[in-house]
């Protein structure tokens, strides 16, 4: 602990729940710093989602990990609620897309920005990432971490302690508030240094390492979300758009409508929550999955035989398959409903375009 | 002391944590707050997020499908 005439400086730290943000919490810590984390939620966070919905993904452990990250710590986290705000960065990034729809660069100036507001509206002297040179494709190479610095407007309060070392010095460096010759050096994507500090440190259980915390950055995900856009003539979601975006197996066997077929029961379960804001179909006859049917009908209304289409569809993934015959019940928004007697499709019939 | 509801029904992690987190700022020390939700992740982040930031979980239950906890609200040290 600092002596009573030293102040103690507070850091904020935008927590991830990986590991990197874990040990360069743990490092500011060392140093005496006050720290407090942050964690922003754009709605395409992986963390807990889908382990919530399907029963596959049971067995892994439905807690939050920047939660349990800060529980480790010992530090308040604030989780900030970016979702409207986040959809800017998404729809017009200014440094564009990775590899999928993933704004990387965007995305952390954003987060940095915002922190930033965050730092000062609290009295607080700098920010902290996990960040390490090198690691990351797009937002964490020696020529855009300083991009990041300048259009977040943190400028020098910004220390990365994991790779300090690797770069110019930082205020709190320089005004004492932290030791650089503590801080470290890491580079590159190799994630030995990392997990030697982890055990350094006592920390035995922790996250795999960040990445794979945003479904923006998953190809299959981002592929739905380009089909999204593309059937509404405009970038745009709402956050149930993207939460059901990440269940189900989608369809889309005409323009004007698209398929949300649960795969297990889980899934079914969570997507009759919806059955108020989208017609939906399941089967009566034989167990089944439940089906959601996506699409703009006021503009472009379902046609009877398209429930009919959509219906075979539904069947052709019910244990009624190999039958001639699947009874189903089709309801609409306002709880109408109407019996259907179809022909599961056959999968030759199954066009490989209309899977997203 | 006075009691509140939070419907947090439908809503999945961490959303009914940032609801709880926001509901709590409102709140005074000594208040209880029962949030009704039904992703089972709550009985596990919002405990986490109440020991973190100082308040008291004072039940967890599971009914009918539905996950309630009974927060109270503590006093805020600087």
């Amino acid at each position: 602990m600092p002596s009573p005439d030293i102040m103690q400086r507070k850091a904020v730290a935008l927590i991830s729940g990986g590991l990197d943000s874990l040990l360069a919490v743990r490092v500011m810590q060392e140093q005496g710093i006050y720290v407090e984390g942050i964690n922003f939620f754009t709605g395409f966070c992986v963390e807990g989602h889908t382990h919530a919905i399907r029963k596959k993904d049971q067995k892994k452990p439905k807690r939050n990990n920047a939660l349990w990250c800060a529980e480790q710590l010992g530090i308040k986290l604030h989780i900030i609620d970016i979702v409207e705000e986040y959809k800017d960065i998404v729809f017009n990034p200014r440094y564009g897309y990775g590899a999928n729809l993933n704004p990387c660069l965007d995305c952390k100036i954003f987060m940095v920005k915002k922190a930033r507001e965050w730092m000062e509206a609290h009295d607080f002297d700098f920010i902290i990432t996990g960040e390490v040179v090198g690691q990351r494709p797009k937002s964490q190479r020696k020529d855009t971490m300083p991009v990041v610095q300048k259009d977040s407007g943190i400028e020098d309060r910004l220390l990365r302690p994991l790779c300090a070392r690797n770069l110019p010095e930082t205020l709190p460096e320089r005004e004492g508030w932290v030791d650089r010759e503590k801080l470290y050096e890491f580079f590159g994507r190799s994630r030995k240094p990392q997990m030697a500090l982890a055990k350094q440190f006592g920390f035995e259980d922790y996250a795999q390492p960040a990445g794979g915390c945003c479904f923006l950055t998953d190809e299959q995900y981002s592929i739905k979300l380009q089909d999204l856009w593309k059937s509404r003539g405009s970038k745009q979601y709402e956050m149930d758009d993207i939460m059901l975006l990440k269940v189900g197996r989608h369809i889309r066997p005409a323009p004007n409508y698209k398929l949300i077929i649960s795969r297990e029961e889980g899934e079914g379960k969570f997507l009759q929550g919806y059955r108020k804001q989208y017609p939906s179909i399941k089967t009566t006859s034989h167990p089944g999955p439940l089906c959601l049917i996506d699409g703009d009908f006021a503009q472009h209304p379902l046609e009877q035989p398209q429930i009919e289409q959509a219906a075979r569809i539904v069947a052709r993934y019910s244990q009624g398959k190999n039958t001639d015959e699947v009874e189903l019940e089709y309801r609409d928004t306002e709880g109408n409903t109407s019996n259907l007697r179809v022909s599961p499709l056959p999968p030759h019939e199954l066009k490989k375009e209309w899977l997203i | 002391m006075t009691r509140h509801t939070l419907d947090c029904r439908r809503l999945l992690c961490p959303m009914p944590v940032i609801r709880v987190q926001d509901r709590i700022a409102e709140l005074q020390p000594g208040d209880e707050l029962e949030v009704i939700c039904t992703d089972p992740g709550v009985m596990q982040d919002i405990p986490a997020w109440c020991n973190i930031n100082g308040h008291l979980v004072l039940k967890q239950s599971i009914e009918d499908d539905e996950y309630i906890l009974l927060i109270q609200v503590q006093e805020q040290t600087p």
